[in-house]
């Protein structure tokens, strides 16, 4: 274990448990942004080159402009209230989760883990060729749910036309703020508080 | 402790941080930030136990962090456009207030 895993691990974890606890929701994004880079890094590190690239592509560059324009399409960045649910279920959450940090470290640490250092180096030629050879069908299917998936979504946040035209007033606040988002913007953030 | 032990233990962290924040965060984008994270750390498992495995030059482990990462995107696409669906309809991203079907 040298200085690359530890600086690697504590930014991705740092990184993490910023993302999780902030309040303010572009604060959470960007946290999330500096976790997912120290993870390709740690993909660095584990000597999978084209692993950390994709992650860098798919999670910096696609995941987290889409979650930019979620938490700017439902205003979320203005809501500052309690992020949290109520006690009750912060104390259940929380002990879920080291439950389950207790028994997956239990395991890594008793476990019968015996690592084999047989040195890799994939080219991306290697990974083609598997990816075109053995994993042809896994890859048509993922081309499948990735075109299912964006028609899918396309669908869900299309504006509903029955509701626009049965109840106007549910569609109209956010046409007539378009324009303008300075001065609507905060009676619209009293309103959602 | 070798590299191996140590992937492990950070992605076991990563999952549980993000299980965390997926079972106590109200706002419905941080609980799906909480899931990628999840998924995230199911990656790094894939990675670790490829690198140290028996047999890397088979690049299974490559292959199925690749073809998860790929799952993860679709499933951040169709999720925000649930959020950004039902914050349409209800006005809120609170996943407590989203409670219509409340017997």
């Amino acid at each position: 274990m040298n200085a690359a895993w530890v600086i690697l691990g504590l930014l991705t974890l740092a990184g993490a448990v910023c993302a999780m606890s902030l309040r303010n929701l572009v604060h959470c994004l960007l946290c999330l942004m500096a976790s997912f880079l120290g993870l390709a890094g740690l993909y660095l590190a584990l000597s999978a080159t084209f692993v950390a690239l994709t992650q860098v592509l798919v999670y910096l560059g696609a995941v987290s402009i889409l979650i930019v324009f979620a938490i700017l399409l439902t205003r979320g960045g203005a809501t500052l209230g309690s992020g949290l649910t109520g006690t009750m279920s912060w104390t259940a959450g929380i002990g879920t989760a080291l439950l389950v940090l207790g028994g997956l470290a239990g395991v890594v640490i008793w476990g019968p883990i015996a690592p084999t250092d047989a040195a890799s180096d994939p080219t991306v030629r290697a990974i083609g060729e598997r990816l075109m050879t053995a994993y042809v069908l896994p890859l048509e299917a993922m081309a499948l749910l990735l075109t299912g998936a964006l028609i899918g979504a396309v669908i869900l946040a299309m504006p509903d036309r029955e509701a626009a035209a049965t109840r106007p007033e549910v569609r109209e606040p956010p046409m007539a703020n378009a324009g303008k988002p300075s001065v609507p913007g905060k009676d619209e953030r009293g309103g959602e508080a | 402790m070798t590299p191996l032990h140590t992937a492990l233990l950070v992605a076991a962290a990563l999952f549980a941080i993000g299980l965390a924040g997926a079972l106590t965060r109200r706002n419905a984008i941080v609980v799906l930030m909480g899931i990628e994270l999840m998924l995230s750390a199911a990656n790094l498992n894939f990675i670790a136990f490829w690198r140290y495995g028996p047999d890397p030059a088979r690049l299974d482990g490559v292959l199925f962090a690749v073809f998860a990462i790929g799952v993860a995107a679709a499933e951040a696409a169709v999720g925000l456009a649930l959020v950004i669906a039902v914050h349409r309809r209800l006005r809120t991203t609170q996943v407590d207030e989203v409670n219509q079907l409340r017997g």
